[in-house]
């Protein structure tokens, strides 16, 4: 069995409640840090234990923690940014509705880490239910005096709080989320500054992940050094994966970093294999937003290492071979599944949530999605596949936020990689009409012959 | 901070005689207000139109937005601007049940289409419209995080996981039955300063 960090006691009853978390040791690491630590060793702990944050893009949470502006005399602000709207993700809700204490201790214990004394935790608005369940478990907190004023007598003040956002993916991104806690649209802030120079009304702030957040309660209690151990290399820790698609067991993990894909997969442990005792198309390993592989590229690299569930070896390869990590949001296709339809729906999905302010994201999500869409109803010709690839180009890299790169990148790939099942579709419209549910006859993708030396 | 954009006293009734929110509703919005730094209370706005909408039958109109706008001491256009902004607000009026299945990959994956057709179907309505008795309205959204209990709808606050035609009969029964409309929101913010 691999070692849990954070879903360790999901199976208890009533873990919600903050007795029975107490019970499980709950609460551990705001007694150490308040009382044992200061500020400062807390954050050199988090460093130690290599964490990097879980929303998507893994960057090293300690460093982003050092890089906090100190002014004297300005408020700091922690947010917690559960906004978990990209596609294929689910492991924040599963945390949060599971084992909400976990979430409320390492917001407090990071809280005091930076030195903040309010702090919101911003959860998408369809999430209501959730944050129902985090509104009480925070009430309990207050009630045993682990939230408010002089906590555990230490001096030590902080308030926090759940606002619920209103339908919109691209407030997951950290400064659009910002604009939004503030009651505006969230339209992305042009960077720098930074969130942590000038972030929620103009102060330092730092925005993390509520996995990144929850992690930081095994780092205190144990030592970033015991963290560490765990994992390959930079990829240290557990990881929450949300599994779907086509496999016969959907639903959240925690991982070992540096599982291999094959077994997570396959093993009953896990996913416990394909449905309907079909074969593997392909994966999107990280959520919408990385590149697609096809079946051969998913359990191996191109270069036929075993492939890992690693931030390095997810994306060995590059774009041309490799994918990302990302949230953990981990699809599985089957073979009678169509990569024209899926990747058609990914460009709906973007040019619905474009929040419109840059012209090459606004129009050219637009722009891919009525082109994917003439494809994949059997009316387009093979220069839209060339038109596709150029639009990607045009948007990547040429945008405000990274929305416009999370459009380009998944077309890019599935055009590199399931070209022929594009052409298909303009040569045989007929055969491809109705592929609502799949293609009658399952299309694979193929395998490029080795290059030669 | 000026009263004006904490408190509801300076708010004058007469003006938008044909709105009122309940008194419990206008207490949550304080309090909602009273959660962020002083003088950001517009920082509660999102929040709000939530209530405004579960008080206004589903939906916000001008009139709603132009009383929550006073309500928080900010322009209309303000109001307007993040309500036109988020999917989760109804600029037109809606159905007391609001059928909002997910469209996206995972759940397309697993038979989404299936099911949008089946409600369709059964309750002669195609996407985006109402039935005509003004229960159910029939709308197709983006990843909802349950793709690993697909195929979903979200109704109100309620999600309603790994889909059958079966399960989705009995829904539909019971909402019928129950007759009434299905919020994202309660009132119940208590937690605040
Ligand atoms: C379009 C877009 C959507 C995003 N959505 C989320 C999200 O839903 N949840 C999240 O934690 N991070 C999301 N991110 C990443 C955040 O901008 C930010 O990097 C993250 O919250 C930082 O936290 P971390 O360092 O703990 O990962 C998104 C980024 C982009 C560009
Ligand atoms: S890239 Fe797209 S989502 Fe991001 S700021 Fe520009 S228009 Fe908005
Ligand atoms: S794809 Fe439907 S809930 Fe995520």
């Amino acid at each position: 069995m691999s070692r849990k960090l954070l879903l360790t006691h999901d199976n208890v009853p009533n873990l919600h409640t903050i007795d029975v978390y107490r019970s499980k040791g709950g609460y551990a690491s705001v007694e150490k840090a308040l009382k044992k630590m200061t500020p400062e060793e807390i954050v050199e702990e988090v460093k130690k234990s290599g964490l990097r944050g879980r929303g998507g893009a893994g960057f090293p949470t300690g460093m982003k923690w050092s890089f906090l502006a100190k002014p004297e005399g300005v408020p700091r602000y922690l947010v917690c940014n559960a906004d978990e709207s990209e596609p294929g993700t689910f492991k924040d809700r599963y945390l949060m509705e599971r084992n909400p204490h976990l979430l409320i201790e390492g917001m407090i214990t990071s809280s005091f880490a930076l030195g903040a004394n309010t702090s919101y935790i911003y959860i998408r608005g369809e999430y209501f239910y959730v944050s129902r369940i985090l509104e009480t478990a925070i009430a309990e907190a207050y009630a045993k005096g682990w939230l408010g004023k002089n906590i555990l007598g230490t001096g030590y003040n902080l308030d926090l709080y759940v606002q619920v956002g209103a339908g919109a993916y691209i407030c997951g991104e950290e400064t659009a989320l910002l604009e939004s806690l503030e009651g505006k649209r969230g339209n992305p802030r042009i960077k720098p500054p930074f969130p942590a120079i000038a972030g929620l009304y103009g102060c330092p702030t730092v925005v993390n992940n509520v996995e990144t957040i929850a992690a930081v309660v095994p780092i205190v209690n144990d030592g970033g050094d015991e963290y560490a151990k765990i994992g390959i290399g930079r990829s240290t820790g557990t990881k929450l994966i949300s599994a779907s698609g086509n496999i016969n067991k959907p639903g959240v993990y925690e991982i070992e970093m540096g599982v291999p894909v094959e077994e997570f997969i396959f093993s009953d442990q896990y996913c416990g294999g394909i449905a309907n005792g079909k074969r593997m198309k392909a994966c999107v390993p990280g959520g919408s937003s990385v590149p697609i592989l096809p079946d051969y590229l998913v359990c191996k690299t191109a270069t036929g290492e075993d492939r890992l569930m690693t931030y390095e070896s997810l994306s060995d390869g590059g774009f041309a071979t490799g994918s990302m990590l990302g949230s953990g949001g981990f699809i599985v296709y089957d073979e009678h599944q169509c990569v024209v339809r899926n990747t058609w729906n990914f460009s709906r999905f973007y040019h619905h949530e474009s929040c419109g302010q840059c012209s090459p994201c606004r129009e050219g999500t637009g722009w891919m999605e009525r082109v994917l869409h003439r494809l994949e109803k059997g009316m387009g010709n093979m220069n839209d596949i060339d038109l596709l690839v150029e639009l990607a180009k045009k948007i990547e890299g040429n945008t405000i936020c990274p929305l416009g790169d999370a459009a380009a990148w998944p077309v890019a790939a599935a055009i590199k990689h399931f070209r022929h099942e594009f052409e298909y579709h303009v040569l045989y419209p007929e055969k491809v009409k109705d592929s609502k549910h799949g293609h009658k006859e399952p299309i694979m993708p193929v395998k490029p012959a080795p290059v030669m030396a | 901070m000026s009263a004006h954009a904490h408190g509801t006293q300076h708010f004058d009734e007469t003006k938008r005689a044909n709105i009122k929110f309940s008194a419990e509703a206008l207490t949550t919005i304080e309090n909602l207000m009273k959660r962020y730094p002083e003088g950001k209370s517009k920082s509660a706005l999102l929040p709000v139109l939530h209530v405004a909408q579960a008080e206004s039958e589903g939906w916000l109109s001008a009139e709603v937005m132009d009383y929550v706008a006073e309500l928080m001491g900010i322009q209309s256009i303000e109001v307007f601007e993040v309500a036109s902004f988020y999917s989760m607000y109804n600029l037109r009026p809606i159905g007391k049940c609001q059928l909002e299945v997910c469209r996206t990959s995972s759940c397309w994956a697993r038979g989404a289409e299936d099911v949008v057709d089946y409600i369709s179907k059964k309750l002669n309505i195609k996407e985006g419209e109402t039935t005509t008795d003004g229960m159910f309205t029939l709308k197709t959204v983006e990843c909802l995080g349950s793709c690993g209990s697909a195929p979903m709808l979200q109704c109100g606050a309620e999600y309603h996981e790994n889909l059958t035609e079966a399960k989705i009969d009995a829904l539909i029964d019971r909402y019928r039955s129950e007759g009434t409309r299905k919020n994202y929101t309660d009132l119940n913010y208590t937690n605040s300063k």
